[in-house]
């Protein structure tokens, strides 16, 4: 087990560097300058012949593997970037500091985290505490009208775009109908005001619970059909088992471990930043700002935020590989 | 069908109606109905099991052989299913009896044995775990320590080495005998009155399968209990059963002791079955000669007898009455033997036409 965990690490590391490497990359021989678009912005663009100063001090003339090699240096212990005539001390883990608030990259990412992450938790309980549950009794009522009424009902609510689900539930809830209480949807830091943290967060998992929901209902719902057709399941009833035992004890516990599976990697996701639901609802998280962040050409921020996309996907990979070995005893890790 | 009278045993008194037998099965039907329309797994079929008696139910898939048997547990959807007719476990009418009742006798007064332990224990709960479940679901008032000592005793009586070591594993964990060991342990965690194995011994190869077999004669005195064993194998039949029912296309078309279906069948079907075992002792000339075509469609049985597109003795029988008529269970020569064919006199067609393809040597011993 702990040589497996060693071996999953240091995989994980040669993949972080890969799409270090990646990212830096693009960005380096991608089509538009971030160096012309910061000065830009800093001589009010009036930028002309400045634009090599702001080059030399983001390093856009030396050679890619030097500053690739500075960047990554500065992940471990830290370095000073320089960017036009002043100096920004960035501190370890340095992931750089933003061309647009000249803040540590890494500062700010940390700040975001919380929103994300209220976002990211609230709508997967939602989505769970309602997914699974209907998913079971949809499956254990399969082929009744009641269960293709349901399945038909989530496939259609599924298949609408996911931004189009949420913006029109913003739509509707804020503004048409003006929904009290929760309209002034963002992000408040729980630890100032609980109820206002709820107030604000809650049509976003609303949004991304309902939709979540249809799908963790068809996938329930399919793994119970499948499990509630095993052979131990008619052994369990053989048994004399009453009927709640039968379809939870014995068949949620085998169908839980592919619905597991497909939420570990979702959660990943879902922390790596929730780009639609944070931009309807107005909430300042990772995926808002990775977005911003594309717009403004924020070399630092864009790689910091798809670094940590991948941080989190190996991360939530080998969690949940971590927990099906715990949940099916026939996986061993090695 | 008869009833054979029961012999008497130590220990019957305790059993529920002791006197009668423990299971009656009187003109069951089995009915589901498909998008094709219905199909009838099981026709008019009755017998009864004793206590202590061993009643094996052989046929080819598809005879209705499985279905009969788990309708006697009650395990059939009463939505897609149709029973008619009346099983009877000792004394209590089960077809229609209410979902609570019927949970309290299934793996209580009877229990059943699945082929493929490794797919019918669950895979994520431990061996223990699960007997332990079986026990506390019909003993309410027992602990959990109780339990897991009743687990630890049935592994040991199943002939499990180190089973208070071996009741933490997982079924993945056990060898393909040791896992129907297990499951035959957990049949019989509650000391049931009728045990029903569904080809216990398919799953196996057959050194163990012998094994499974005497573990399950020897449990069968132990307990008291009744069995039925059912399997397309006429070799395990020889091994275990008592009575045998011999079962095509949902019915009954032979019934009687093992001795009479083994050397003495009427019926063409049995004959089939009995040609195409090998028989590692038969001379070299023996020849296996398997049943021609394939089971009937349950959705369009034949007409007539269900067996005649299949039967090579047709033209014995005048007026082509085979294709055009059922053929009831009749008395054959043997007191309680029963047959289900047209035939007039199947013991000398067996005697001069089969035996001599399949054992001439057996030919002789016979007469």
């Amino acid at each position: 087990m702990f040589a497996y965990l060693v071996k999953r690490l240091i995989s994980g590391a040669l993949v972080l560097t890969l799409v270090s490497i990646a990212v830096f990359l693009l960005f380096w021989y991608g089509p538009s300058s971030p160096a012309q678009t910061i000065c830009d912005r800093e001589t009010s663009n009036r930028c002309g012949d400045r634009i090599e100063i702001y080059e030399r001090t983001l390093g856009f003339d030396n050679p890619v593997h030097e500053e690739y090699l500075k960047w990554a240096k500065g992940v471990f212990v830290g370095r000073d970037i320089q960017i036009a005539s002043t100096t920004y001390e960035c501190e370890a883990p340095c992931l750089g500091v933003s061309y647009l608030t000249k803040q540590p990259v890494y500062e700010e990412l940390v700040a975001r985290l919380p929103a994300t992450v209220s976002v990211a938790v609230g709508g997967a309980f939602l989505y769970l505490l309602f997914g699974i549950p209907i998913g079971v009794a949809a499956a254990r009522r399969r082929g009744t009208v009641a269960d293709k009424a349901l399945v038909s009902s989530f496939l259609f609510l599924s298949s609408i775009p996911y931004y189009l689900f949420a913006l029109l539930t913003w739509l509707y809830l804020t503004v048409l109908w003006e929904a009290p209480y929760v309209s002034d949807t963002g992000y408040f830091p729980i630890t100032d005001n609980p109820a206002k943290w709820f107030a604000g967060m809650f049509l976003a998992w609303v949004a991304l619970g309902i939709f979540g929901c249809t799908q963790y209902t068809r996938y329930t719902r399919g793994a119970m059909v499948e499990a509630l057709s095993e052979d131990y399941i008619r052994t369990a009833k053989a048994k004399g088992l009453p009927p709640r035992a039968v379809v939870y004890r014995h068949g949620l516990r085998a169908a839980l471990v592919p619905v597991v599976t497909i939420f570990g990697i979702d959660f990943g996701t879902l922390l790596a930043g929730t780009i639609f639901t944070e931009r309807i609802f107005d909430i300042d998280g990772i995926g808002y700002w990775s977005l911003q962040a594309v717009q403004q050409k924020d070399l630092p921020v864009v790689a910091a935020t798809v670094l940590f996309s991948a941080v989190l996907l190996i991360v939530s990979n080998l969690i949940v590989d971590v927990i099906y070995s715990v949940l099916d005893p026939r996986v061993r890790l090695s | 069908m008869t009833t054979t009278p029961s012999e008497t045993h130590a220990g019957q008194a305790e059993r529920p109606q002791s006197d009668g037998p423990i299971l009656e099965v009187e003109d069951l039907s089995v009915t589901f109905p498909t998008q094709d329309g219905p199909v009838t797994a099981v026709k008019n079929l009755s017998y009864t099991v004793e206590m202590g008696q061993t009643l094996g139910i052989v046929g080819e898939s598809g005879s209705g052989k499985s279905v009969s048997s788990l309708a006697v547990l009650g395990l059939h959807d009463a939505k897609s299913s149709k029973i008619t007719g009346s099983i009877r476990v000792a004394g209590t009418e089960v077809v229609g009896l209410s979902e609570s009742r019927m949970r309290r006798l299934r793996g209580n007064t009877v229990s059943m044995i699945f082929q493929d332990a490794l797919a019918a224990l669950h895979p994520f709960y431990k061996i223990g775990g699960q007997l332990e479940e079986a026990y506390l679901v019909h003993h309410r008032t027992a602990s959990k320590r109780d339990a897991r000592r009743k687990a630890i005793e049935m592994l040991d009586r199943v002939g499990i080495p180190q089973p208070d070591r071996r009741v933490d594993d997982f079924p993945h964990q056990f060898s393909g005998g040791m896992r129907q060991r297990a499951m035959i342990a957990m049949g019989l965690v509650n000391d049931p009155s009728l045990l029903i194995a569904d080809e216990p011994t398919t799953a196996l190869d057959v050194t163990v399968q012998a094994q499974i077999l005497d573990l399950l004669q020897d449990l069968q005195r132990e307990f008291n209990s009744a069995v039925i064993i059912i399997t397309h194998d006429l070799g395990v039949i020889a091994e275990t059963a008592d009575d045998v029912l011999v079962m095509y296309a949902g019915r009954a078309v032979e019934y009687g002791t093992v001795k009479q279906i083994l050397t003495r069948p009427e019926m063409p079907y049995t004959w089939g079955l009995l040609s195409s075992i090998p028989d590692v002792a038969a001379s070299t000339d023996a020849r296996l000669i398997p049943i021609p075509g394939n089971p009937p469609s349950l959705l369009s049985p034949p007409s007539g007898c269900s067996f005649h597109p299949r039967c090579t003795h047709t033209d014995k029988v005048p007026g082509g009455l085979c294709s055009s008529q059922l053929p009831e269970l009749t008395p054959a020569s043997g007191v309680d033997h029963v047959k289900r064919c047209h035939l007039a006199n199947p013991e000398l067609i067996y005697r001069t036409e089969v035996l001599p393809e399949i054992a001439p040597d057996l030919v002789e011993e016979i007469r």
